[in-house]
C-alpha cells in the first residue's frame, strides 16, 4: 500500500473553491433556516389551527426522515410546479427546509421557557402584539437557545456534504471529481475529511462570535 | 409503482434496519467505553475520548463512510461493502453516544460520589452500582434521538452504492421514471420507524423533566 497525497494537493485551488461552495451553502442554508425558524414559530403561536397544525407536521416529516431523501424530493419536486434553479439554489432550499424545522423545534422551546407575565408586561406599556413578539419573546428566547441552535447549525454545515448527490457545487463533489480524475481515493477523501473539521471549527467560531455581538445586553 | 417494486424497497429496507440495528449495538458497547474514558481522572484515558468525540462530531458522517469504505482495505482488511459501512456507522455511534453518556454521567449529582466513598464503595462500584444506573435514565431520551438519527443515517450508505432503502428509491425511480412517488413511498416508510421513536423519546423527557420540576 502506498499513499500519495501530492496529487490532491496539486489540485488545492479546487479544494478551497469547493470549501467556499461548502460555506457558502452552509451560511445560505443557516440563513433560510432561521428565517423558516421565526417565521414558523410566530405562525404556531398564531390563532390560525390550520396554519399552526401544518407547521407541527412539517416539524415531524422533516425530522422523521433523511436529508438524502428530503434533496432528492425537492430536486425533483420543484420543476414539477415550475420552479427551475441550479442544484446549488436547490441544496439551499433543501437546507433550509430541514434546519428550519429543526430551528422551529428549538426556538420554541425557548420561546416557551419565557414566563408569560413578560408578555402581559409589554401588552400593558402599549406595545403592539407584534412588538412584544419581537423584542420581549423572541430575543430573549434566542439567547437561551442560541447554544442549541449553534450545535444544531454546525450539524447543518457537515450536512452540507450530502448535497453533492444532486451535484450541487461544495466540497465532496470537489472530491469525487478528484476521485475520479486521480483515484485516489483514500487520499481524496481523507484530505477532505481534514478539511471539513477545520470548517466545522470555523463555523463554531464565527457562531460564537455572532452570539457575542446579537446578545451583548447583560444578563438580567 | 406495482408489487415488484414495493417488495425490492422492502429489501432496501431489511438492510437499513440491520445496519441500523448493528450500528446501534456496537455503537453502545464502544460508546459505553469512550463514556468512561471521557469521565476518567486520567489524561492519557480522557484526551483520545475528547479527540475521538471532536473528530466524528466535526466531521460529515458522509466523510467518515468514504474514508472507511476506501481506507480499510488500504489497512489490509478485505472487507465487503456492508462490513466498512457498519464500522463507521459503530464508530460514529460510539462518539455520540459516548457524548450523550459522558454528559448523563456527570449530571447525576456529586453527592452520589460522595455518599457511595463515604460508605466504603469501591471505584467501580461506585461507578457500575451507583452513577452508571442513574445516568442511564437521564441519558434515555437522548439516546433514543440519536437512535433516530442513526437511523436516518443509515441512508447516506446509499452514497458509497450499497443498496439499502434509499438506494432501492433511486433504482426503483429510474426504472419507472416516478421520483416523486417513489421518494414519498421511501420518505413514509422512514417516517413510520422514527415517528413513533420521537415521540417515544419526548414522552420520556417530559416524565423525566416533570419529576425534575419539583
Amino acid at each position: 500500500m502506498t499513499l500519495d497525497f501530492s496529487v490532491v494537493a496539486d489540485v488545492w485551488r479546487a479544494l478551497l473553491g469547493g470549501a467556499l461552495g461548502t460555506m457558502f451553502l452552509a451560511s445560505s442554508g443557516m440563513a433560510l433556516a432561521m428565517l423558516i425558524g421565526v417565521l414558523g414559530v410566530w405562525l404556531l403561536r398564531g390563532q390560525m389551527l390550520l396554519l399552526s397544525f401544518l407547521v407541527g407536521a412539517f416539524v415531524e416529516v422533516i425530522r422523521n426522515t433523511p436529508f438524502l431523501v428530503q434533496i432528492y424530493f425537492v430536486f425533483f419536486a420543484l420543476p414539477l410546479v415550475g420552479i427551475r434553479l441550479n442544484p446549488t439554489a436547490t441544496a439551499i432550499i433543501a437546507l433550509g427546509l430541514n434546519g428550519g424545522a429543526y430551528a422551529i423545534e428549538i426556538i420554541r422551546g425557548g420561546v416557551e421557557s419565557i414566563p408569560k407575565g413578560q408578555t402581559e408586561a409589554g401588552l400593558a406599556l402599549g406595545l403592539h402584539k407584534n412588538e412584544v413578539f419581537r423584542f420581549i419573546i423572541l430575543k430573549p428566547a434566542l439567547r437561551a437557545i442560541y447554544p442549541s441552535l449553534s450545535s444544531q447549525f454546525i450539524l447543518l454545515t457537515l450536512t452540507t456534504a450530502i448535497c453533492t448527490s444532486i451535484s450541487a457545487y461544495e466540497l465532496t463533489s470537489v472530491g469525487q471529481r478528484i476521485e475520479a480524475e486521480t483515484f485516489r481515493s483514500f487520499e481524496a477523501y481523507f484530505t477532505l475529511t481534514g478539511i471539513y473539521l477545520v470548517i466545522s471549527l470555523l463555523t463554531m467560531w464565527f457562531l460564537a462570535a455572532i452570539g457575542r455581538r446579537a446578545f451583548d445586553y447583560p444578563q438580567r | 409503482m406495482g408489487t415488484q417494486e414495493f417488495l425490492f424497497l422492502l429489501q432496501g429496507l431489511r438492510w437499513t434496519l440491520l445496519l441500523a440495528a448493528i450500528g446501534f449495538a456496537g455503537g453502545i458497547a464502544f460508546g459505553i467505553v469512550v463514556a468512561l474514558m471521557r469521565v476518567s481522572d486520567s489524561p492519557f484515558l480522557r484526551i483520545p475520548a475528547l479527540c475521538w468525540i471532536g473528530l466524528f462530531q466535526g466531521t460529515p458522517l458522509l466523510m467518515q463512510l468514504f474514508v472507511a469504505y476506501f481506507g480499510l482495505p488500504l489497512l489490509g482488511l478485505d472487507l465487503p461493502a456492508w462490513g466498512a459501512v457498519t464500522i463507521a456507522l459503530t464508530a460514529h455511534a460510539s462518539a455520540f453516544l459516548g457524548e450523550i453518556w459522558r454528559g448523563a454521567i456527570q449530571a447525576v449529582p456529586r453527592g452520589q460520589t460522595e455518599a457511595a466513598n463515604a460508605l466504603g464503595l469501591h471505584g467501580a462500584s461506585t461507578m457500575y452500582d451507583v452513577i452508571l444506573p442513574q445516568a442511564f435514565k437521564l441519558s434515555l431520551p437522548a439516546t433514543v434521538g440519536f437512535l433516530v438519527q442513526l437511523l436516518k443515517g443509515t441512508s447516506l450508505a446509499a452514497i458509497v452504492g450499497f443498496i439499502e432503502l434509499t438506494r432501492a428509491g433511486t433504482i426503483v425511480s429510474n426504472q419507472i421514471y416516478r421520483p416523486l412517488l417513489v421518494f414519498g413511498v421511501v420518505g413514509a416508510i422512514y417516517f413510520i420507524m422514527c415517528w413513533p421513536l420521537s415521540l417515544w423519546g419526548r414522552n420520556l423527557e417530559r416524565r423525566m423533566s416533570a419529576g425534575v420540576a419539583k
